[in-house]
């Protein structure tokens, strides 16, 4: 006869089993259609380029090589390959760039909205996640339609004399930054007011009695209460701004190139897979180090600040 | 001033939110008005019409496109839903077993990585297979979607689980309900809110989508955004301007319907 603790052992092993199995489906289409060919394209970035796309079954380093190196056709030395740096270089700084200045925008907003009555509380959630909701190219092609030469923006300071030629704003690096800060703000925004709202106001009043100046409330209370917000909300930012693909494309032009578009290059009239596949593991590798070094060092003031 | 001296105050603050709010809706409104715009041009203003939504709707493209957007969109918010709510129950109101975390980290993978890697990282697999089956259908579409919208099913769900606690289907237990009756007439209804949050979600991420579907589809399975990026790449008229309003306020619908559903859980 087993005993009760044999008996309640057997229960958990089945308990678990079945969870396993449960969560069996939802793992496989993960596997099979987002994890599994991740792996594939490690393998693939170790290939030689196929004439016509594709790969031969070639083991081959020249792809990796190649991600920031040039080889020169006549003598055969290998160089720094400049279109590479530049576009590398441009995407990591605008994916910065857009971080700081969606966090610029969206901390005061995610405060503000925190700081209204229960009430109306709900009506800015409700106006900040309509964006969020909105399909990133349609946003993306309304500010298009501003900041183009026949745009609102050129029309009225025209109309003004202020300028007497349009201002070119449309296919410069300009254009995606402003592009991505505006598709990407809600990212921001939505995390820091979800931290904010938990906010205890007594502290800030502590502050306040304690003598402390806003700016000192805000930098030493407020901001350090609200850090993991911050932190989603600069990584919710940062990732799709590194990979950003839409807003590039349809902003940017063809001649600047973020890192997306110079893979999507190796796929079409590049015909280099593996190129292509070895500069998407570098994408991923920063976003990954990035991730990290983020986390760790907002660990680490987490515990300063008590 | 101590008198009026407020504690949530902050300089500029206000100045700074209001300044955002204007910005995010000033192009959407521009956007939406030129649709209703009479002249060709998309930088003068003719007078109202609408004409460019007739243009639209008469555009096989168009409805081709959309009502692809919508079979995938469908199909994918169904299979992702449901296997997010299995997953959901298998992942939450327990203690910790082994490969929990492992589970978490799979399940939340797809939004860890740039999605143009796993645009890439989908052709190459995907067309492997094509070559393999022959087969070259809208299945691949289908599959892409249902994996990435299984980590946005899967949030509202799980949120709404955790703030479930045990009682009422130990009680049902108690009463001899079977396993499947208590997950029938307990869990399901009381879980319902979140599935229903994790659908719409899901099914808006799908009708989102550009970058994976412009690497995964093959020819003629544009939908309704890969159509419309290739248009304005090529130049824009105010059919996209058409396009656009009628998708936002599908967008908006269905926005406001997943705030009244996920308000309900209190």
């Amino acid at each position: 006869m087993a005993t009760a603790e044999e008996v309640a052992k057997a229960a958990e092993r089945r308990d678990v089993r079945d969870r396993w199995l449960l969560s069996a489906p939802a793992l496989l289409v993960i596997l099979f259609a987002a994890t599994g060919p991740l792996l594939i394209v490690l393998v693939y970035s170790f290939l030689t380029p196929g004439a016509y796309g594709d790969v031969k079954w070639l083991f081959s380093p020249d792809a990796w090589t190649s991600v920031f190196l040039e080889r020169d056709i006549f003598d055969d030395t290998l160089s720094l390959a400049a279109a590479h740096v530049t576009i590398f270089w441009r995407s990591i700084k605008l994916a910065v760039v857009t971080t700081l200045a969606t966090l610029a925008l969206g901390f005061p907003t995610a405060y503000f909205m925190a700081t209204r009555s229960e009430k109306t509380r709900d009506l800015w959630l409700f106006l900040i996640t309509i964006p969020f909701w909105t399909n990133l190219l349609i946003r993306t092609f309304a500010v298009l339609q501003i900041i183009r030469n026949e745009g609102i923006i050129n029309t009225i300071l025209l109309k003004l004399g202020i300028i007497s030629a349009p201002i070119q704003i449309l296919y410069t690096d300009t254009a995606i930054l402003i592009g991505m800060a505006y598709v990407y703000l809600p990212l921001m925004v939505l995390p820091i007011y979800a931290s904010m709202e938990k906010l205890d106001f007594r502290l800030v009043e502590a502050g306040y009695d304690l003598y402390a100046t806003r700016f000192k409330v805000l930098r030493k209370i407020i901001f350090p209460l609200v850090k993991p917000g911050v932190i989603a909300g600069s990584i919710l930012v940062f990732i799709p701004a590194l990979g950003a693909y839409v807003t590039p494309s349809v902003l940017g032009g063809g001649k600047n190139m973020m890192l997306s578009n110079l893979i999507e290059l190796q796929f079409g009239q590049g015909r280099n897979w593996p190129l292509g596949s070895a500069l998407s593991i570098t994408v991923m590798i920063i976003v990954m180090v990035a991730l990290l070094a983020y986390v760790r060092n907002a660990g680490k003031s987490g515990v300063r600040h008590g | 001033m101590a008198s009026n001296f407020s504690i949530k105050h902050q300089p500029g603050f206000t100045a700074i939110a209001a300044t955002c709010f204007v910005v995010l809706y000033l192009p959407i409104v521009v956007l939406v008005l030129y649709a209703f715009n009479a002249a060709t041009s998309t930088s003068e203003w003719g007078g109202f019409s609408l004409k460019w939504f007739q243009s639209a709707y008469q555009n096989t493209q168009v409805i081709d496109a959309t009502l692809r957007s919508f079979q995938i969109g469908s199909i994918a918010a169904i299979l992702s839903t449901t296997f997010a709510t299995m997953a959901a129950l298998a992942t939450t109101r327990t203690a910790s077993y082994p490969g929990l975390t492992f589970k978490y980290a799979a399940i939340n993978q797809p939004l860890m990585v740039p999605e143009i890697v796993t645009g890439v990282a989908l052709l190459i697999f995907f067309s492997r297979i094509k070559i393999f089956t022959g087969y070259s259908g809208i299945g691949y579409l289908v599959a892409a979607h249902t994996a990435f919208c299984i980590p946005f099913a899967y949030l509202p769900i799980r949120a709404r689980l955790e703030n479930m606690d045990l009682t009422l289907e130990r009680a049902a237990a108690d009463l001899y309900a079977t396993p499947w009756k208590t997950f029938r007439r307990i869990t399901l209804p009381l879980l319902w809110p979140g599935i229903l949050a994790g659908l719409m979600l899901a099914f808006v991420i799908s009708l989102d989508d550009v970058v994976i579907t412009e690497f995964v589809k093959s020819g003629g399975q544009d939908t309704l955004p890969t159509y419309m990026l290739g248009q304005i790449r090529r130049g824009i008229t105010p059919e996209i301007n058409a396009i656009s309003t009628a998708f936002l306020l599908l967008s908006v619908a269905i926005v406001t319907l997943f705030f009244f559903v996920s308000r309900k859980r209190d």
